[in-house]
């Protein structure tokens, strides 16, 4: 009789805390009448604050792992669950007018968004293939379910179908790679996973490479690189854009660890062959992306575009395949997270007479009524641009770094031309905001909560903050992969 | 002690600050902000002299040095210090922010605190793209000063201002990205970014070449040199009059620095070997845009051809030194070299009083046209003795800093060729011929029409800030030597660099 090995569970509290207080919010929130609906949102916030503080609590000095080796807790995962922790506070008080204004603010809101955070932490903590994709389907079905959340939206019901059936497509390729490779070596541990290919590589590449293909198009099409990007501006537009700002940051942060533990901590011995599939996925997604957001109209769809191209930039990092390398990739994921939440954020407090305000024209003359917001999307904008002294500025230094380090100078000369490309529809929307005249008849007004004011400030200065300063986070970025 | 004070900080971040607190005083108070941003721009004016007093004219080392770790992971770090090529100007970029305050006073009504703010927060980057000895750092001002300007011609600028003001932007944005591969490039090989390594970097012909050509596109759009210089004219015409006078003094500057700073130094064989390339666009400026600016209609136009002819020289001054060096003959070289810096100074100047002459006129008769003016002389006698004074200085006659650089580059192209120096003189008929000819068509003759003749002469304010500039171009016209002093030893010792090879 095989004794049963008692888990440590300590270096998965935060997850558990996690989960009990979504389960207490479920309930709690049933038993609340609508105009204590606040009180949910205080509860995900709490939810959050204490899984980030259980975080900190066990955060070990090197690296722990348990329950078998599947479940790891190191400096990487530490750092990326705080910024995840940190991004939905921030998109979960953005989104609170909004969801009262079209009439679905429910409590259920908040409970997906906490269970996907929770499929977040298991993709990053998670070592091996079954754990990794339990997590990104814990992620993804809530995130089918937010949505179509607004269910009287067609536009929302459509791309919540959209995304689902792309997106079981994608996970079905990636457990289909995920399968091979179970069946080359016989394990789904990723520790294991790579001492295996280690030796088979030299004597049966062939099939690696294959299995290897499927694992990089599943990860291409949760990151949304080109060309598995057709779901995402679909996405990114139908949703409640209460939605497009949970999509559009802290998953981008899940999907960048998932390809750390699947790629670099699990399949490093073929690095060779995943940085060539990366190069093309790189240049083909900063190409497509920057060029064809030139020509948007809509400013969620824009932004999809702009993701596309910088999941490119996220790639090239990756491809250099050093540490450094990585560090400057987790860096950019991080920081771009927080732009994206600035610029969604800023979106989602405006409010046309009428309608939800999503074109870019509905932007037109910002400045004149309201400077400072207008100020706060500029500096969001100019950093994604990659304009000192913005952080993006900085993301982008790293990244480019990096790849000349390995010899890709014409990759880093490609990666600026097209991020010139790229300034100008970002310089777009500042000349819409600082140059237009307001639309006649049409003012733009503002919920002045406070509690949202004073957040999306300072989520805006700390891009110019980290762009001066980008020593500290940058070090702990370095730490991960040291 | 001057020296133990940390002066550059205090020289770039006084502006900042002052246009954050300007920027913060709101709309609703503009003589407020007007006189926060005069006293700014005045108090970082005089912080910089000290600059200029307390510099040491016995060495070619950076003086005023800062250093201090920054960014640790790509060992950045937060170095700064001057020496005679950018101590004059950051002098000038100081100078020149005081008069664009002052001239801006009561002509924008609209978003007042914004736009002083705007000019106040430049100034700063600007100042800090001088004074940065660290490439990165460097790279940081260079690129953040485009935003306020961005925003300054978008903003308060004429019809066509968001066609200009994208095409500004975009112009000089790709030609810096190819400079920031570049440095990214040096630093794998040195593991620092510090301008100074840089220059001891060993690089072969062909790492030289691609590194040189990277720097070239980044300043030649800046200076900008023939034929990327198609932004300026659009620049200059829709950007309000302060915009203009910071563009033509100070921006352009930039190129022409960054040639010294960098390509000539870190890239020496790559710049001997494609000189030719230089000589060439530059004469091309000098000749074909002079040319150009004689059939212009729009005196701000005209102005702005005029500036790119003029900086032909200075990057002429800059890259003949090869073919004097060829002949051996160092003080031809450096003759040359401080040619090309005296007309950086001198242009900053003369172009930034004739933009101010032209906004005297466009804010009283609301065109720019040369053919909606004659006779101003008749209505405006006081800012016409100005407007000549500066038009003569730009065509260069002897006794105003405009004759100064053009004299010393002309003297110093005969060392290397009869016929460089041969077109190069060109400019003083074309020179001559494009500026004369608009005054002679705005300010003299008959009054033309009624709106010419109820125009008011200058008043106090303008009176002012034109006396201030044309008193600086007087005295760099007969006595340039001060200026010359301080950066004599600094440019003797960019000679010795740029002639041993790093091959």
């Amino acid at each position: 009789m095989t004794e049963f090995i008692h888990p440590n569970l300590l270096p998965a509290l935060p997850e558990m805390v996690m989960l009990l207080m979504t389960c207490l919010l479920l309930v709690v929130d049933l038993f609340l009448p609508q105009e204590k609906r606040g009180f949910s949102l205080l509860l995900a916030v709490l939810t959050l604050v204490l899984t980030a503080m259980a975080v900190i609590a066990v955060a070990p000095v090197d690296s722990v792992s348990s329950f078998g080796g599947s479940f790891v807790l190191d400096q990487l995962a530490v750092t990326l669950k705080l910024a995840i922790c940190l991004i939905c506070i921030l998109v979960f008080v953005y989104s609170r007018d909004y969801l009262s204004d079209h009439r679905i603010y429910k409590g259920e809101y908040y409970v997906l968004g906490l269970f996907a955070t929770l499929g977040m932490m298991i993709m990053i903590s998670a070592h091996s293939f079954l754990l990794i994709y339990l997590g990104l389907e814990l992620l993804s079905l809530s995130l089918y379910a937010m949505i179509a959340f607004n269910r009287n939206s067609l536009a929302a019901s459509e791309s919540a179908m959209k995304y689902f059936v792309l997106g079981a497509m994608a996970s079905g390729l990636l457990l289909y790679g995920i399968s091979i490779f179970y069946g080359i070596t016989g394990t789904l541990d990723i520790n294991q996973l790579s001492e295996v290919v280690r030796v088979k590589m030299t004597q049966n590449p062939v099939p690696l490479a294959f299995a290897l293909t499927f694992i990089v198009v599943g990860l291409s099409f949760k990151l949304g690189a080109v060309p598995f990007h057709m779901w995402l501006p679909d996405v990114y537009q139908g949703s409640p854009t209460s939605v497009t700002l949970f999509i559009g940051t802290a998953p981008k942060i899940a999907g960048f660890a998932m390809a750390i533990r699947l790629l670099v901590d699990g399949l490093g011995d073929l690095q060779a062959d995943w940085s060539q599939m990366l190069i093309v996925l790189a240049v083909a997604s900063m190409a497509i992306g920057n060029i064809i957001a030139i020509a948007q109209t809509n400013f969620k769809r824009m932004l999809a575009y702009s993701t596309i191209s910088h999941v490119g930039f996220i790639l090239l990092g990756l491809l250099a395949g050093t540490a450094n390398g990585f560090a400057s990739a987790m860096f950019y994921t991080i920081t771009y997270a927080l732009t994206a939440a600035v610029a969604f954020g800023v979106l989602i407090i405006l409010n046309r007479k009428g309608a939800e305000a999503e074109n870019i024209s509905d932007l037109s003359g910002l400045n004149d009524s309201n400077p400072w917001y207008a100020a706060l999307l500029a500096i969001a904008m100019f950093s994604m641009a990659g304009v000192p002294p913005t952080v993006g500025f900085y993301a982008k230094l790293s990244v480019l770094q990096s790849v000349v380090q390995v010899d890709l100078v014409w990759l880093a000369v490609l990666a600026v031309l097209f991020s010139v490309i790229g300034l100008f529809y970002y310089l777009r929307i500042i000349k819409v905001m600082y140059f237009d005249k307001p639309l006649p008849d049409q003012e733009i007004t503002i919920k002045q909560a406070l509690d949202v004011k004073i957040l999306l400030s300072a989520n805006s200065l700390s891009l110019l903050g980290l762009g001066i300063f980008p020593s500290a986070l940058m070090s702990y970025c370095v730490l991960a992969f040291s | 002690m001057y020296a133990e004070w940390p002066y550059l900080t205090l020289v770039i971040w006084t502006p900042i600050i002052g246009g954050i607190l300007v920027l913060f005083s709101g709309d609703k108070n503009p003589s407020g902000a007007r006189k926060i941003a005069l006293l700014f721009s005045i108090i970082t004016f005089l912080l910089t002299l000290p600059l200029y007093t307390q510099f040491n004219t016995d060495t070619h080392l950076m003086q005023f040095v800062e250093r201090r770790s920054w960014i640790d992971t790509f060992n950045i770090e937060y170095f700064l210090g001057i020496d005679g090529i950018s101590m004059p100007l950051i002098l000038l970029t100081s100078f020149t922010t005081v008069i664009v305050v002052i001239s801006s006073w009561e002509v924008i009504q609209y978003r007042v605190s914004q736009y002083m703010a705007a000019f106040l927060i430049m100034e700063g980057f600007m100042i800090g793209t001088f004074a940065s000895l660290d490439a990165i750092l460097f790279y940081i001002f260079f690129e953040a000063m485009l935003i306020p300007m961005f925003l300054v011609i978008g903003i308060w600028g004429g019809a066509n201002r968001i066609y200009a003001t994208l095409k500004f932007f975009l112009y000089t944005f790709i030609g810096s990205v190819l400079m920031l591969v570049a440095l990214i490039y040096m630093y794998n090989q040195t593991g620092s970014f510090a301008i100074l390594d840089f220059h001891h970097l060993r690089l072969s012909l062909t790492e030289q070449i691609l590194i040189f050509l990277a720097f070239l596109v980044a300043f030649a759009v800046k200076v900008p040199m023939w034929p990327v210089h198609t932004w300026l004219p659009d620049a200059h015409v829709e950007a309000p009059t302060g915009g203009s006078v910071i563009l033509a003094a100070i921006m352009l500057k930039m190129g022409g620095y960054g040639f010294l700073r960098f390509s000539l130094p870190i890239t020496p064989d790559a710049s001997a070997e494609l000189d030719w390339l230089i000589i060439t666009m530059s004469l091309t400026a000098v000749v074909y845009i002079g040319f150009v600016a004689l059939v212009q209609q729009d005196m701000k136009k005209l102005i702005a051809y005029s500036s790119i002819a003029h900086m032909g020289f200075v990057t002429l001054g800059f890259f003949i030194v090869f073919r004097i060096m060829a002949g051996d003959d160092a003080q031809g070289s450096i003759l040359a070299l401080e040619g090309g810096m005296v007309q950086m100074v001198s242009h900053g100047f003369i172009s930034g009083a004739m933009f101010l002459c032209v906004g005297v006129m466009y804010d009283r008769m609301h065109s720019r046209q040369i053919a909606d003016y004659g006779g101003v002389v008749n209505t405006m006698p006081k800012f016409a003795a100005f407007m000549v004074f500066f038009a003569m200085a730009n065509a260069g006659l002897p006794g105003t800093s405009g004759f100064v650089g053009e004299f010393m580059v002309i003297l110093a192209s005969f060392k290397a060729s009869f016929w460089i120096a041969f077109l190069a003189a060109t400019t003083l008929i074309l020179g001559a011929a494009y500026t004369l000819w608009m005054v002679k068509r705005v300010i003299f003759g008959e009054v033309a029409n009624d709106k010419v003749k109820a125009l008011t002469d200058i008043n106090k304010r303008e009176f002012l800030f034109l006396s201030i500039l044309a008193i600086a171009v007087l005295v760099l016209g007969l006595w340039p030597d001060p200026l010359v002093e301080v950066m004599h030893p600094t440019i003797e010792n960019l000679l010795n660099h740029i002639t041993t090879t790093k091959l």
